[in-house]
């Protein structure tokens, strides 16, 4: 596959881009926050994705959605990162699609409809600490009567207290398993937090959860996989959401660069301002480039896809957060103020820096993954 | 799609029957490097066989037409035969300023007769070929240019200097720029050829920092040039050379810039030994090693990126010097690493064991990746104005 998009693609993003800028910009976030709405996002915004069929992108044909790829769920996914559109996409509709249709059986037969039609919302109760250590899951499902019952403490877990269902990573007897956890379990609470960004992520608590049998995902045990590659669609689909936040700020600052005039001369004529912006927009190019190649190779179910999602998590991270950095300063006293969006982008690439290993995180996964 | 597949079989059962084991170990030194030429000798009978064969299936230049020497593969197919030959660890068949070059210019300004005359020898690798653009007083400037062409009717007679003119000692014919109007900057150049042998040329080495000298300055005292070997219109070389720049960034780009593409970290594990956790011993190095990596494996990407849309001309004019600027810099970072890594050992410059001081002097010698072809400022400015459409100058 060559690596630009095909016709289709482009007709797509075509149909997307402008959508999600016409109901979604930046001020759409705004009037959010400025709200100090509880949701996290807006539900009649959620009913128009439904209507162009986006929440079941990733969907299989036979579960009511459309079947498409990685590639695809990234053009959505990097124009809700330009517009910095508040979204349970990629928490539903990329991570948990990823693990339901990987596992198949009955939650997926229950949930993926259900996705795809706009009904259900789905968060992700992966990580137990501030940074994301995922191999170091302490939360526990111990077998009880006819199912399990859960204890731990998970973090950072967006929409965690209004979605329909949750994904909640446990330890067993002989390995992980994840479960497919109700919004009304008992037991559990779900304690939201306004993030840097404004969006909203839950402190959820379980406290000897109920769940039956047929809430485990897949196989009792056999969750390490189904994990890994809801992780790999989670980290691909947040690293295509930083190239489209990265994008989003360098334009905004490219364009102030060719409006604003200082000494006499539009500061875009300084060559100290040129350099940097040239060298970042190479930088954003690599990082668009390695994401389209993670989302090529998860798309193929190739081997080499984990590097690569891992190197694409890391680089657009890296870039993505220049960008930000960039804009704010280039934009000089007026980027520190509220009324210009671009502190608003880097507050959104801060998050998602964050979300399923920052840079950091995945460079040390690199190495290893080479053997050092 | 089966087609493309059934191209790859065919291409797998040739590359399996035509290219010998010899050709298919990495590139230790100068000479295991196929140049070509009048005067090229042949390291071993395998590197012969391995471009007379290529020769004979025109994949010394896939893409180019059958008719002046190449295989007139797709872009779908150059790039499946690329990916086999890098899969069996295949060399170059090769390395010619023709090919990456002088060719992609002739093909886009040459006269048919031309292309016939001058491209089949470089796709057999017959004539070696220099670059004649840089001059003591023109570099980053080089429209700047003083070496004069003075019409003669049926010929010039050229006078002037080079400098950098990288194996000018070597090559048999140069392509040259040469001023013909004084009173036009831009309209008074022409893109000139001519034979290395012509009287009135001489060349002479500049040592560089690495100990090595594969670069030249090349003399011109009234040389006779035919009025027939321009390229494009007389006057016009400039439009040509710069045609030709954005092939040489895409040749350096696509080529070795980001260096050998492979992960670094593993390479130095036997030197520092590895903790209880499997992990390289020296932390602060494994991270820079590990950050390298990730960007290593990301220009991979772009490369690939960039090759599909260059092919199919939906890359942007000037994003061969972005790859330029991103894969030079990358690979004086690789040779950082590889000198850290190295420790004492890298720094010997003449014993056996270090084969001649190999990893000190290719370290010296990427200094020059981002100079070379156009510098790293440079691009930064074509970016600037031509990409980002920033204003000035
Ligand atoms: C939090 C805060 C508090 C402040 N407090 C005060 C205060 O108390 N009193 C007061 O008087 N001011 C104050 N300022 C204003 C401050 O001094 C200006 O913001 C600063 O001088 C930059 O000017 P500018 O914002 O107009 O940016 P601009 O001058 O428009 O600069 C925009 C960008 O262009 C770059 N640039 C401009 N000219 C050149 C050039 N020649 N070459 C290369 N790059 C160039 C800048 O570095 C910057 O990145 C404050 C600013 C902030 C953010
Ligand atoms: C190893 C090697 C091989 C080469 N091979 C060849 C060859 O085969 N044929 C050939 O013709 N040439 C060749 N060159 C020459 C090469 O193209 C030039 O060296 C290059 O274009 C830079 O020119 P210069 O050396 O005159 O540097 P200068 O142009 O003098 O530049 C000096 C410094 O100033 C900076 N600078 C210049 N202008 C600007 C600007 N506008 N804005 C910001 N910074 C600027 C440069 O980036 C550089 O850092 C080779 C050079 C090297 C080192």
């Amino acid at each position: 596959m060559p690596l630009y998009h095909n016709d289709d693609q482009a007709m797509l993003k075509d149909s997307v881009a402008p959508f999600v800028a016409e109901q979604a910009p930046v001020s759409h976030l705004r009037k959010l926050r400025d709200a100090a709405d509880a949701t996290g996002f807006s539900r009649d915004l959620w009913a128009q994705f439904t209507e162009m069929g986006l929440p079941g992108m990733l969907v299989p044909e036979a579960h009511g959605g459309l079947g498409m790829g990685h590639m695809e769920a990234g053009i959505v996914l990097e124009e809700i990162g330009r517009n910095l559109t508040p979204s349970p996409f990629l928490s539903t509709s990329v991570g948990a699609v990823a693990a339901l249709a990987k596992a198949g059986g009955t939650q997926a037969g229950r949930w993926l409809p259900a996705i795809a039609s706009g009904e259900a919302i789905i968060a992700l109760a992966i990580d137990e600490g501030a940074k994301h250590r995922p191999d170091r899951i302490a939360t526990t499902a111990t077998r009880a009567g006819n199912g399990f019952r859960l204890d731990g403490k998970k973090g950072f877990v967006l929409h965690g207290h209004v979605a329909d269902m949750s994904i909640v990573a446990a330890k067993t007897d002989g390995g992980i398993t994840l479960f497919a956890m109700p919004k009304d379990a008992k037991g559990v609470t779900a304690d939201p937090r306004r993030l840097v960004d404004s969006s909203l992520a839950s402190h959820v608590t379980l406290d000897g959860v109920e769940v039956d049998a047929d809430a485990v995902i897949g196989e009792v045990d056999a969750g390490g996989e189904i994990l890994d590659a809801l992780l790999a669609a989670t980290r691909t689909g947040a690293a295509a959401e930083m190239v489209g936040v990265g994008q989003g700020a360098m334009d905004m600052t490219v364009t102030y660069l060719k409006e604003r005039k200082q000494f006499g001369k539009l500061i875009g004529e300084f060559q100290g301002l040129q350099h940097r912006a040239a060298h970042l927009y190479g930088e954003m190019e690599v990082a668009r480039a390695t994401v389209m190649k993670a989302q090529e190779l998860l798309d193929q179910g190739s081997e080499g896809a984990k590097l690569m999602v891992s190197v694409a998590k890391a680089k657009a991270g890296r870039a993505a957060n220049l960008a930000v950095r960039e804009g704010v300063q280039m934009h000089g006293g007026i980027g520190m103020t509220d009324e210009y969006d671009i502190g608003l982008y880097m507050k959104r690439d801060r998050a998602l820096a964050e979300y399923m290993g920052d840079v950091h995180y995945h460079i040390d996964q690199v190495a290893r993954m080479n053997g050092y | 799609m089966s087609e493309l597949d059934a191209f790859r079989t065919e291409v797998r059962e040739w590359l399996e029957a035509n290219c010998p084991a010899e050709m298919r170990e990495p590139i230790r030194d100068e000479d295991d490097v196929c140049w070509g030429g009048r005067n090229f000798k042949f390291k071993n009978a395998a590197q012969k066989a391995w471009l007379d064969a290529c020769v004979a299936k025109g994949y010394t230049v896939p893409d180019w037409p059958k008719p002046y020497g190449g295989a007139g593969l797709t872009p779908e197919q150059t790039k499946i035969l690329k990916q086999e030959m890098k899969r069996i660890k295949a060399r170059s068949p090769l390395d010619s300023f023709g090919i990456w070059m002088l060719g992609p210019a002739l093909l886009q300004f040459g006269t048919e007769e031309q292309k016939v005359h001058y491209l089949n020898p470089i796709a057999r690798g017959e004539i070696r070929w220099c670059q004649g653009y840089s001059e003591p007083g023109s570099g980053s400037d080089l429209v700047s240019l003083q070496t004069f062409g003075e019409d003669k009717g049926d010929h010039w007679v050229v006078n002037g200097s080079k400098i950098w003119t990288s194996y000018a000692d070597k090559a048999d014919w140069i392509f040259c720029l040469v001023r013909t109007d004084k009173a036009n900057k831009y309209q008074g150049i022409t893109f000139m050829l001519f034979d290395m042998e012509s009287k009135g040329v001489t060349t002479k080495p500049i040592l560089l920092i690495s100990g090595n000298s594969p670069f030249c300055e090349t003399f011109f005292d009234d040389v006779e040039v035919p009025k027939t070997q321009f390229v494009g219109e007389i006057n016009r070389g400039w439009d040509v050379a710069k045609y030709l720049l954005g092939h040489e960034r895409e040749m350096i780009s696509g080529g070795g810039a980001g260096g050998d593409m492979v992960s670094i970290g593993g390479a130095f594990a036997k030197a520092f030994g590895k903790n209880a956790a499997g992990e390289l011993d020296d932390p602060i190095l494994r991270a820079e090693m590990a950050a390298f990596d990730v960007d290593v494996f990301a220009y991979r990407a772009m490369g690939e990126r960039f090759m599909d849309m260059w092919k199919t001309g939906r890359a942007h004019p000037a994003s061969s010097n972005m790859m330029k600027y991103v894969g030079t810099e990358l690979n004086k970072r690789r040779h950082e690493l590889v000198m850290s890594g190295g420790g004492s050992e890298a720094l010997e410059w003449d014993s056996e064991e270090t084969k001649g001081g190999a990893r000190a002097r290719g370290w010296l010698r990427t200094k020059a990746n981002s100079i070379e072809g156009g510098t790293s400022e440079v691009m930064l400015n074509v970016i600037a104005k031509r990409i980002l459409d920033l204003p000035g100058a």
